[in-house]
């Protein structure tokens, strides 16, 4: 939209609105840094809070399984993801199609609680013993999910002749997908992996339930510390998940601005050569 | 114009002992309830520039995908060299395409474009080089070699779709609108640097197009479709001088139809009687008509005379005043309401300036043209 | 070619089916069953080795008596009404807090919005947990914001919010507000600019042009953007577990409860299959109103 100008309202309403979402997080950041135990009076600057997140095992330990779980169910789910997008755009009719298409947008809107009792008694049903690997399966099942969205919303506005010059020229179905399609839906299904990994750094609900002793992941053990109230360590554990949050997030959206802007300035100088 | 050279020595669709490299036999294409190609036959020979002309919807970008392997046909063969290539899929086809929106990897550089098919080919590693850079001085690429396609030009960019599809010396190349994203100017350009290198390699190239002006100028045959058939399959020059349907003339060009009752006379000569106060048409037909039989008169523009003066010995007079008057610069084109009510259309060249011009708005004029200069249809 | 396909459609297929589907048909069943004292804790246990008239009998067991139990105890009637409720609330304040916000980044100069975006979807990627455990250190007795009301003066002793149903609120809508914010902006941005000025050049003052015009212009994102935030509200647990008290009645938690704390896994099966029922009205709503936006988009 443009038209009309940006008003004193508007400035006004950016400002409050950012500052309302900013805010908390910032006072977070900072008091992780306070010499006191107490959260909120401020007694002077230390890093000690860091020093003994350091020397807690049970962070480190659920911090790892958390790592753990997110790498192996995030790359599930993006090659199973990635496969149920071309189901959803590609693959025409087929029995059960309307099932699977259900099935591949349920989970987005389905309530945690019920996702994660569901996969629990599933799992004791058949007998799998609950730790990790059985994490690993509910979180790749709701997040290729996710994936399966970002990669189709891709792939709906790639052009499938691309597919078939490939084919043309002597690609083998396979080698056109390895050679063209992939290279050129990458950004999706990347973020498509990323989005997924987030999803199950951040997951306590399902992890919950289908976690097992030996298996505590980060937010769980966040989520019962929490409960007994604030503490300067979890809000160090806070800063520094979202100082890496934060940087992750502003480089790939400078390299992503970047290469737009490159990509115009190309076309731009491709248009005046004529 | 290369055109007329061409036509006297090329005409292998007129030698029954020449072999087609494509041949359609009774094919038919559905999708669903859509017929989208009707129990189609034809055949298409070495060497030509076959263009397929026809509205969008007509079947002709159906025809050409069935020939580069994505669609089967329903029913019916196609050959190339007299092999059947229905089972055939399009990566083992000896046949390329040059696609509508070019189809271009856009994370390729144009040498990587062009080298992609040979590299799946049985070419040798070490030739690849070489024909890539054959292939890039063809199409005056050769400075762009290391661009991707979006730092270069449409016009280039069209080129490098060109230069990919031939890259593998195919037996036959389709290119299906392959300068539709071209603005006017570089079109007409590019048609004649089209037909330059089809000369120059010698590929059969069929072409599909809605643009009548550029299957004119650029194919040695034509195939006019409607509706999942073909309506008429010739030269340039007679499908426009001889239409065989109301379609294929109206298509092509400007035409006046005149609906009459056909009553013919001796040897080739036939009136047409219509209109109440009208004289009878008078033309020429190598069709045997039934007396009063229902045709249609078909006639260009350009083929009417415009006089303000009756002519004298003229075979078809008629008499009318002029509505509107179409200036175009080299031509002019003027709408002239007969007395019964039709209008009819005729051209005549600008060779005088604008102003020494004597025929202007509401004048009485007379049209006028010989016994050849119109054809008579029945469909 | 069809091995191909078929192999590319069964295996996300059979992942569903295995991982989604019938997960969720066993929860229906225990929903079916009574509770017990045995592992696991409910009862018929299908007993295939004794034939026909096992699976007989396993039917035969099912009921619908923890259903019944859930209307007889009003506490779940309650939940269900308060989650509603509670959802309903929020998304209104969600909308209320996020259309300007929407509107000013629709409003703002080219070059500022990829950063504007960018502001909005970063509190996305960081932690969810964290984000409402924020507001803890925040809301509480001797929290910030008690401090900062205290000291300007507005309040001479500290107000209670954490734990009541006010820090469930802030906490949904702090939580969710990116997800009202974008498609609105969505809705915004794609609209023609000059379609105020004419309304203005028509005589409508800038505000009834707004209301005439702009706000009407934005309605598919403003109604996905609530149906973005009251579909996951409902189902909401860490939010009332971590901000509210212990009278926020929300269902999420009830059925953790009843899961992890009371162990009844037949009542917990009925629960969640209820919240499920009342979550298709609005996400049949949702799914039609994105249809039509698909069809008028053509």
């Amino acid at each position: 939209m443009n038209g009309g100008r940006f008003s004193w309202f508007n400035a006004t309403s950016l400002t409050l609105g950012f500052a309302f979402l900013y805010l908390p997080m910032l006072i977070l950041v900072i008091y992780s840094f306070n010499e006191s135990r107490l959260v909120t009076v401020w007694a002077g600057f230390s890093t000690k809070w860091y020093g003994e997140l350091l020397q807690n095992d049970a962070f480190l330990d659920a911090a790892w399984v958390t790592l753990k779980v997110g790498f192996w169910s995030s790359t599930l789910a993006t090659v199973l993801g990635t496969m149920a997008a071309y189901v959803v755009v590609r693959s025409g009719r087929f029995t059960g199609r309307s099932l699977f298409s259900g099935m591949v947008y349920a989970p987005l809107v389905m309530p945690e609680v019920i996702t994660g009792l569901a996969l629990l008694l599933f799992f004791i049903a058949i007998g799998l013993d609950r730790g990790v690997l059985t994490i690993v399966l509910a979180h790749t099942t709701f997040a290729m999910c996710y994936v399966s969205v970002v990669v189709s919303s891709r792939l709906v506005t790639f052009d499938r002749s691309l597919e078939e010059a490939a084919l043309d020229l002597g690609s083998t179905p396979f080698d056109a997908f390895r050679s063209v399609t992939l290279p050129i839906i990458a950004p999706a299904v990347i973020s498509g992996w990323l989005l997924a990994f987030t999803l199950s750094l951040d997951d306590l609900v399902i992890a919950s339930f289908t976690s097992g002793p030996s298996s505590t992941t980060l937010p769980i053990k966040i989520f019962s510390s929490v409960r007994l109230g604030v503490s300067p360590e979890i809000n160090a554990l806070s800063t520094i998940m979202i100082g890496i949050v934060t940087v992750g997030v502003i480089t790939a959206s400078i390299v992503s601005r970047r290469r737009l802007v490159r990509q115009r300035d190309d076309e731009q100088r491709a248009l005046h050569q004529e | 114009m290369a055109q007329q050279q061409k036509k006297t020595v090329f005409e292998p669709w007129e030698d029954p002992s020449e072999k087609p490299i494509i041949r359609f036999k009774n094919v038919t294409k559905r999708f669903g309830d859509f017929t989208a190609i009707d129990n189609l036959t034809l055949d298409i020979y070495r060497r030509e520039f076959f263009a397929l002309l026809g509205p969008s919807g007509c079947g002709k970008t159906t025809l050409m995908r069935m020939l580069a392997g994505f669609e089967t046909p329903t029913s019916g063969s196609i050959l190339l060299d007299d092999k059947d290539i229905a089972a055939v899929p399009p990566n083992k086809r000896e046949v390329n395409m040059m696609f509508q929106s070019y189809a271009l990897f856009p994370h390729l550089t144009v040498y990587d474009n062009i080298a992609f098919g040979l590299r799946r080919s049985s070419m040798p590693k070490a030739d690849i080089p070489g024909r890539v850079e054959q292939m890039l001085r063809l199409t005056q690429l050769t400075q762009f070699a290391k661009r991707k396609p979006h730092q270069i030009s449409g016009g280039q960019r069209q080129r490098v779709a060109l230069a990919r599809s031939l890259a593998k010396a195919p037996k036959l190349l389709l290119l299906d609108e392959p300068l539709g994203a071209l603005d006017k100017k570089l079109r007409n350009e590019t048609q004649f640097e089209l037909m330059d290198i089809q000369e120059k390699t010698g590929t059969t190239f069929v072409i599909v197009t809605h643009d009548q002006e550029e299957a004119m100028t650029v194919a040695s045959r034509v195939a006019v479709m409607d509706q999942g058939r073909i309506v008429q399959v010739a030269t340039p020059d007679r499908i426009y001088e001889t239409p065989n349907s109301v379609y294929v003339a109206d298509f092509i060009g400007d035409v006046n139809l005149i609906t009459g009752k056909a009553y013919p006379g001796t040897g080739e000569q036939v009136e047409i009687h219509w209109g109440e106060a009208q004289a009878p048409i008078r033309a020429n037909t190598s069709k045997s008509l039934a007396a009063g039989a229902e045709v249609k008169f078909a006639i260009r523009p350009e083929k009417i005379g415009i006089a303000s003066e009756p002519p004298q010995d003229a075979a078809n007079v008629v008499q009318g005043k002029v509505l509107d008057i179409a200036y175009l610069g080299n031509i002019s084109t003027y709408h002239v309401e007969l007395p019964s009510g039709d209008v009819l259309k005729a051209q005549a060249t600008n060779s005088r300036r604008i102003s020494r011009r004597n025929i202007t708005w509401d004048d009485t004029v007379w049209l006028f043209w010989t016994d050849t200069a119109g054809i008579v249809l029945t469909e | 070619m069809d091995l191909r396909r078929t192999f590319l459609i069964f295996v996300p297929f059979a992942w569903l089916l295995l991982l989604f589907l019938i997960p969720f048909g066993i929860v229906l069943k225990i929903s079916l069953s009574d509770i017990a004292l045995s592992i696991p804790p409910y009862t018929p246990q299908l007993d295939l080795s004794a034939g026909w008239s096992g699976i007989v009998e396993y039917f035969q067991a099912l009921d619908l008596e923890n259903y019944v139990f859930l209307t007889q105890d009003n506490l779940y009637f309650l939940a269900y009404m308060s989650s509603v409720q509670i959802a309903f609330i929020s998304m209104v304040i969600t909308l209320i807090v996020g259309y300007p916000i929407a509107y000013g980044m629709a409003k703002a100069p080219d070059h500022w919005r990829p950063t504007l975006m960018m502001l909005v979807i970063l509190p996305f990627w960081t932690s969810f947990l964290i984000r409402v455990y924020a507001w803890m250190g925040i809301l509480s007795q001797e929290g910030f914001l008690n401090q900062f009301l205290l000291w300007i003066g507005i309040i001479d002793t500290p107000l209670t919010i954490l734990n009541t149903n006010w820090a469930v609120y802030i906490g949904i809508v702090y939580t969710y507000l990116p997800f009202m914010i974008l498609p609105i902006y969505a809705a915004l941005e794609k609209m023609d600019g000059s379609l105020m000025e004419a309304a203005e050049d028509l005589g409508c003052s800038q505000t009834s042009a707004f209301w005439l015009v702009t706000f009407p212009l934005s309605r598919p994102g403003v109604i996905a953007g609530c149906f973005l935030v009251f579909i996951p509200a409902l189902g909401e647990v860490v939010i009332p577990s971590l901000l509210g008290g212990s009278q926020t009645l929300m269902i999420g938690k009830v059925l953790w409860e009843e899961f992890f704390s009371n162990r009844d896994w037949p009542v917990a099966s009925a629960v969640a299959v209820i919240l499920l029922l009342i979550l298709v009205i609005p996400i049949v709503l949702f799914q039609r109103n994105e249809q039509k936006q698909r069809e008028a988009g053509r």
